[in-house]
């Protein structure tokens, strides 16, 4: 007469925790995961078969659109395979400046992931302040491009301008302010015992599983894999700054929380030594008027705020490429998440899905 | 009719129809301070549009909720579904009847005690309602017919069963020390030996910790966790209806705060208050005062509580009230009744 039976639930593609539209089946057996299956596809825009029928510059754009939290990361991955095949080299104070932006994008990132984690956790205050500071950084991206989420911010062979008048001691300025303030998310969060409980033992990712999913990033270093693409192909003149790769030891939600605290603190310390060592010049190489890459194919990787971002290239020396593939770090971080997530409660879910950080925008393309 | 008898049913019904009020406006206006609260907590403005800061916002909410259109989903099991508001409503605004506000006041020639009622169970009254609540919470959840309702549903029976009798474990010390049900001698007692809180502390924090897990507020809001469950049991609702369980939320939050205010804080007790000599209705104006003072302390607890600290988890909530509360509770228990065994107290 009575009998226990697994429950499948739908999670999204409208659910408050899922991040955009992603939608999860859930097989339950009361409270616990038997299973998660990750369907996605709902955001799904084609935006590399549109970049088969776009010039090289008119790109760029599209690529904001990919990784909408993350656009700089994107414009600077997109810019650098472009200029990878046609052999051009950025000046300097370029890939500075690229650098300063990418890194302020990794806080801003950083920040929105912070918030809204922590708003899945329950932890609603969190949010607001780390949005205080997020908008001080699109306050910088404004000052510099005129846009706040979709930049649009470089240009194949540099920048478009150089920095406004002011600019760099108002970066000075931030970064004076934002200590502080991260500690002030700290305290709230490091050391509290519902965080640590909700966070400690939850989604376990071993090393060798993150690998084998080809995770990447704050998914792959919480697990303790000592990778980041800034340092092991440095571009953009990553190889002169000192910093830190934080990795966890633990391989849980909590560790890649701490990796992402870390790197945070560790961008900061980039921005400031760009800012010391700005070189002076041009910002942008000289470019030809129509950019036709010559006849070829290149992969370049950039180290976004999620993982390992690659741009795929193929050119049949025409104004538009023939192939362009995304490698987007959401889309990969993704597919560990059923891994991570059998056996735990339901609750669990929403923790790691916060814990991988994903943008729909990234997984769906 | 006897006059007597008649001038009882007046005094009671208006009583009634004070009390009835004066609930209904502070959790009315409960939602404006958590507004406020939250917001400057997070470093926001708050809502400060509708009338002198916002003081209007929960008039027009309730004028909003009224006009609303009520949606009843297909899928629900309708006579069921209708009737859990009013089991959740209904039971959270009978406790306050036995909470005593304040000593008696001088009116019409007559004593009138400021309480709705004084009955000598008082105590197993508020435990009693306290109980009912849960079915307007699972039935809720389960006449929607939803998966996601349905666990809140689940969820909130499990938190309130176990909480329960961390709560009802807590106030045997109470009950012990006073030696009645009836609150208004808890509140006499503490007047003559000193609040309870001072050393009924493990009790104090027992009792303080069930009541956010009775009245289903952060870090306990599993049943309606709305970034996992959504909304929980009251997904399904839409209206006036939906607003009947904010209300009851907020509801359970007054009462939970006028009994912690009762049983530990001394009540309606001001000490001191006897050595100035105040005529009686002034010195009744005044205790009426600090209790209300006091039961806005523990709702501002409340408050902030919910907006500093995330979410338990089910297995973690259930760790806490059958590993650690329970037994705290027990051994708590046995400490007060040593301390009233040897007349120490």
């Amino acid at each position: 007469m009575f009998r226990t039976e697994e429950m499948d639930i739908n999670m999204g593609p409208q659910h408050p925790s899922t991040h955009g539209v992603l939608r999860l089946k859930l097989t339950l057996d009361g409270e616990e995961i038997v299973d998660v299956r990750p369907i996605i596809g709902y955001l799904h825009r084609g935006v590399e078969k549109l970049c088969e029928h776009r010039t090289y510059p008119m790109i760029e754009p599209l690529t904001d659109r990919l990784d909408y939290v993350a656009a700089i990361s994107e414009n600077l991955g997109y810019c650098g395979a472009v200029e990878k095949l046609m052999g051009l080299q950025v000046p300097p104070r370029a890939q500075y400046i690229r650098v300063i932006l990418a890194e302020l994008q990794r806080i801003a990132s950083h920040l929105l992931w912070l918030g809204t984690h922590a708003l899945d956790l329950g932890a609603m205050t969190v949010y607001f302040y780390t949005f205080r500071e997020r908008e001080l950084i699109l306050d910088l991206f404004e000052q510099f491009c005129g846009a706040r989420l979709t930049y649009n911010s470089m240009r194949i062979g540099g920048l478009l301008e150089d920095v406004p008048a002011g600019w760099t001691d108002r970066v000075r300025h931030f970064l004076g302010l934002f200590p502080s303030r991260q500690k002030e998310y700290e305290d709230l969060l490091t050391v509290n015992r519902i965080w640590l409980g909700r966070t400690r033992g939850v989604g376990i990712l071993k090393a060798d599983d993150a690998v084998a999913m080809g995770a990447s990033g704050p998914t792959l270093r919480g697990s303790g894999v000592d990778y980041d693409v800034r340092r092991a192909q440095p571009y953009s003149s990553y190889e002169q700054f000192e910093f830190d790769v934080p990795t966890g030891t633990n391989c849980d939600t909590y560790d890649r929380y701490l990796v992402r605290m870390e790197e945070m603190r560790q961008s900061c310390r980039i921005i400031r030594q760009a800012l010391d060592r700005l070189p002076e010049g041009e910002v942008r190489a000289k470019v030809p008027k129509y950019i036709k890459p010559p006849v070829g194919e290149v992969y370049h990787v950039v180290e976004s705020p999620r993982g390992e971002q690659g741009f795929y290239l193929v050119s049949k020396g025409g104004e538009m490429p023939y192939r362009m593939r995304f490698r987007s770090p959401s889309f990969v971080n993704l597919q560990a998440l059923p891994m991570m997530c059998r056996g735990q409660l339901i609750a669990d879910v929403v923790a790691v899905i916060g814990s991988i950080d994903i943008v729909l925008g990234d997984v769906d393309r | 009719m006897d006059p007597v008898l008649e001038r009882v049913i007046v005094e009671a019904a208006v009583k009634i129809a004070l009390v009835f009020f004066v609930v209904l406006t502070t959790v009315a206006y409960m939602t404006w301070v958590e507004r406020r609260v939250s917001a400057w907590i997070q470093d926001r403005r708050g809502p400060n549009r509708v009338g002198p800061f916002g003081l209007l916002q929960p008039l027009a909410d309730g004028i909003k909720f009224l006009f609303k259109e009520e949606i009843t989903p297909p899928h629900v099991y309708r006579p069921v579904y209708l009737l859990a508001p009013i089991l959740i409503l209904v039971p959270a605004l009978l406790t306050i009847s036995v909470v005593p506000f304040g000593p008696a006041l001088r009116l019409f020639g007559r004593d009138v005690p400021l309480r709705v009622a004084d009955v000598d169970n008082g105590v197993l009254i508020i435990l009693a309602f306290a109980s009912m609540g849960v079915y307007g919470i699972a039935l809720a959840g389960w006449s929607s017919n939803n998966k996601y309702s349905l666990m809140g549903g689940l969820r909130s029976s499990a938190q309130l069963i176990s909480y329960e009798l961390a709560m009802g474990l807590a106030i045997v010390g109470i009950l012990m020390s006073a030696g009645s049900l009836r609150l208004s001698d808890v509140v006499a007692r503490q007047a003559e030996h000193g609040w309870n809180v001072l050393w009924q502390l493990p009790g104090f924090v027992v009792f303080l910790t069930a009541a956010f897990a009775e009245t289903n507020r952060l870090p306990f809001d599993l049943p309606e966790a709305e970034t996992e469950l959504v909304a929980g049991y009251h997904t399904e609702y839409s209206g006036m209806r939906f607003s009947m369980f904010y209300m009851a939320e907020y509801a359970n939050m007054v009462t939970a705060s006028c009994l912690a205010a009762t049983l530990y804080l001394g009540g309606y007790h001001v000490p001191g208050l006897q050595r100035l000599g105040l005529p009686q209705n002034a010195a009744a104006i005044v205790q009426l005062l600090a209790f209300g003072i006091k039961v806005a302390f523990f709702l501002f607890v409340y408050v902030w509580v919910r907006w500093t600290i995330p979410r338990f988890r089910y297995d973690q909530l259930m760790n806490l009230g059958w590993k650690v509360l329970l037994p705290v509770a027990l051994v708590h228990i046995v400490w007060v009744a040593f301390i009233v065994l040897m007349g120490w107290a």
